[in-house]
């Protein structure tokens, strides 16, 4: 087992440097497009609530492996160039922004209504109430989830395997391919998972017990 | 209750502990294949479903059809006479090996080529089909041979598959894809993921003969026996499966199926794919 | 359009159900084993039994932070090397069950947290003994608040059988990568199809649960 990580260790960094950047680029880009669409979901106007909604309703409903293999084989044939890597990407961005959509739809939603009902009666703008009053008290409802988001995003980036995208599970199946050495091989991979995503999951587990007593 | 729930929760961690590590139990890989086929009257196989010509989904029937299927079938039958049962388990160049090794299946016939590498882990028959390898092409390409694969190109090919090491010699220079099975590898070229497909000409053949505006170009560039695939150790059914072999050569089944499956593929010639 | 009408032909559009039909039996009957597995396991987590609630706990974790794809893995691959050969449907449940029942003790275990303690007690000083109280009070309440996070769970759980293409279940998703593998010009009739199939059977859990949640609470 040992063998297979030091006489591979160059195409494991760099699969688990691949995964965390997919990972990383999808959580902050996720971040933002679910912001506007829990934006959405809570506007005044209704068509625009159904949209949001449908976004989400639609997206939380489909296998992220549906979605990346729809940008890896019907984009580049149609519109764009478009590698293995970039089209995992960007699924792991559309898949995890419904979920961040609903993150953040919950966290506006407990900050008190009083609090949005006080700022517009001190003459701000629903926008103003929105960015300066609400958004503050909301990430704090909000932040501990996005951990567990990237956590999530760390696992399932191994969709890029199926795409060609060099992530962590792609070099692994190439190398247990090339060594015959199948069981060591994954167990490598999976303590490099492990790696990442214990520490984290208990890092989460510890801020969630403190910041709710806070 | 409590007890109860504890005795249970002691018995799943240690099932759970056993799945994880498993290191006991008797491995069904290592015990004797052949004495197990003859006793379940049924051999598993490892064949492809994804190579049109020697194992592909027919999405009407649901079953798997090709050259290989056939001849799985027939050795079954001549191995353990009439009544055996050639029992069909899906495979890619990817899981074939881990599958035969874990003991998934009893033998691979999937294209799979005898290499020295493989040869160190596994056992395997004597080859059953000369193929070689290839490049597929979108028509009017600028590749034309291997050597057009220069800085900048990129070439598509299978986890698993031996073409892969081939190509990266063969063309150092290429950026290699790996893609999960043939389907997703020619889906992928489809979609101009890269500039040529490469693996052995009878599965490049295939997919051209299902889509004629991709072509093979630039003739083979190795040889590439294929062999059924077994376990190491499994010595007793690769003796069979010699001698089956052979049986099927003397009795003209051999010849009869490769006609079957490859007289009308055009560019091809039946006279050279006989070991 | 004609891709459209080509693409869903009979023999294409049986073969796809034919793929969604495996798909909901590995999802149900995991869900199914899952659900008893993870209950068991989040009670086990939850009572806090020396050092054996640790290990439980241990395990659930290394599970839970594991790609499914390497479960998947180790599944296929390992349950013959403890002797028992199973073909690809029964290996793919196990390893479902596996993963699922780990995410889901995660949840049952927050859900019986979350039920006040008072009730315990409550229970406890009219006489029931732990058990009693914990079958009868504490997991029929935590169960009622626990409906929403345990059907988007099942929910995953559905999604994530398309995963299982890579020790090539015979699924949904695999059925149709089979059919526009053969076919160029079905791309993106299949994607369509995928998307609405899916959507169907996942929407038609999450609008019951709304519906049994209601009805509960």
């Amino acid at each position: 087992m040992i063998n297979i990580f030091t006489t591979n260790f160059g195409p494991l960094i760099s699969g688990l440097g691949y995964t965390l950047l997919s990972s990383i680029i999808a959580l902050v880009a996720s971040l933002i497009i679910g912001t506007v669409f829990a934006l959405l979901e809570i506007s005044h106007k209704k068509w625009v609530r159904v949209i949001g909604k449908a976004y989400v309703e639609f997206i939380r409903n489909i296998p992220l492996l549906v979605i990346t293999m729809a940008f890896y084989v019907i984009v580049p044939q149609f519109i764009v160039q478009m590698d293995g890597f970039t089209a995992g990407t960007i699924g792991l961005t559309i898949y995890t922004s419904a979920f961040i959509a609903e993150t953040v739809r919950a966290g506006i939603g407990a900050v008190p209504v009083g609090q949005m009902e006080g700022a517009r009666s001190n003459g701000l703008t629903y926008t103003q109430a929105m960015v300066q009053i609400v958004f503050p008290q909301a990430i704090k409802i909000v932040v501990p989830s996005l951990g567990n988001q990237f956590i999530n995003l760390v696992k399932n980036s191994s969709v890029l395997a199926f795409v060609a995208g060099f992530d962590l599970m792609y070099q692994g199946k190439l190398i247990a391919a090339a060594t015959f050495n199948t069981f060591d091989t994954y167990l490598v991979v999976g303590v490099l998972y492990l790696v990442v995503t214990m520490p984290m999951s208990y890092a989460m587990r510890y801020l969630e017990k403190h910041w709710s007593r806070a | 209750m409590a007890k109860r729930i504890r005795q249970f929760g002691v018995l799943l961690a240690g099932l759970t502990l056993l799945l994880l590590i498993s290191a006991c139990g008797k491995p069904v890989a290592d015990s004797d294949a052949l004495a197990r086929a003859q006793q379940t009257g049924k051999i598993v196989w490892g064949v492809k479903a994804d190579t049109r010509l020697f194992g592909l989904m027919n999405t009407k029937t649901g079953k798997i059809e090709g050259f290989e299927v056939d001849m799985a079938k027939a050795l079954t039958k001549q191995i353990l006479g009439q009544s055996g049962k050639a029992e069909l388990t899906q495979i890619t160049s990817d899981t074939r090996v881990p599958m035969l090794k874990a003991g998934n299946v009893d033998a691979v016939i999937g294209t799979m080529s005898i290499t020295p590498d493989r040869q160190k882990v596994l056992n395997f028959s004597k080859s059953y089909f000369s193929a070689g390898q290839s490049l597929l092409v979108p028509k009017g390409s600028k590749i034309h041979s291997v050597k057009d694969l220069k800085q900048g190109t990129s070439v598509i090919g299978v986890q698993g598959s031996n073409s892969v090491d081939n190509i990266k010699k063969a063309a150092p220079a290429a950026r290699v894809l790996q893609l999960a099975d043939y389907s997703q590898a020619f889906t992928a070229l489809k979609s101009h993921q890269g500039d040529a497909l490469t693996t052995d000409n009878g599965i490049l053949y295939g997919m051209s003969q299902q889509d004629p505006s991709y072509v093979v170009v630039g003739g083979t560039f190795t040889t590439e026996p294929y062999g059924i695939a077994m376990n190491k150790g499994q010595d007793r059914l690769t003796k069979a499966m010699n001698k089956a072999l052979d049986q099927l050569d003397k009795n003209g089944t051999y010849e009869r199926l490769l006609k079957k499956w490859f007289s009308d593929v055009p560019g091809f010639d039946v006279k050279e794919v006989h070991p | 359009m004609q891709n459209f009408i080509d693409a869903y032909s009979a023999v294409n559009l049986s073969y796809l159900l034919r793929g969604l039909w495996v798909t909901v039996e590995v999802s149900v009957v995991s869900i199914f084993f899952s659900f008893i597995i993870g209950t068991l396991l989040g009670v086990a987590r939850y009572v806090k039994i020396k050092y054996f609630s640790a290990i439980v706990g241990f395990i659930i974790d290394l599970i839970r932070n594991l790609p499914l794809l390497l479960i998947l893995f180790f599944t296929y691959f390992a349950l013959p090397n403890i002797g028992i050969r199973l073909s690809v449907v029964p290996a793919s449940i196990i390893a479902m069950t596996v993963f699922e029942s780990a995410m889901l003790a995660e949840i049952i275990r927050s859900g019986i947290g979350a039920v006040p303690i008072g009730q315990m007690e409550a229970a406890r000083s009219n006489g029931m003994t732990y058990s009693q109280a914990m079958l009868q009070i504490i997991l029929p309440q935590a169960f009622k608040k626990m409906i929403p996070p345990l059907v988007s769970q099942f929910i995953s759980l559905v999604k994530d059988t398309s995963l299982a293409t890579i020790i090539l279940l015979p699924e949904l998703t695999q059925h149709a990568q089979i059919i526009y593998g053969q076919n160029v010009n079905y791309t993106i009739p299949m994607f369509v199809a995928l998307a609405l199939l899916y959507f169907i059977v996942n929407y038609a859990l999450s609008v019951g649960s709304h519906v049994i949640d209601r009805k509960l609470n």
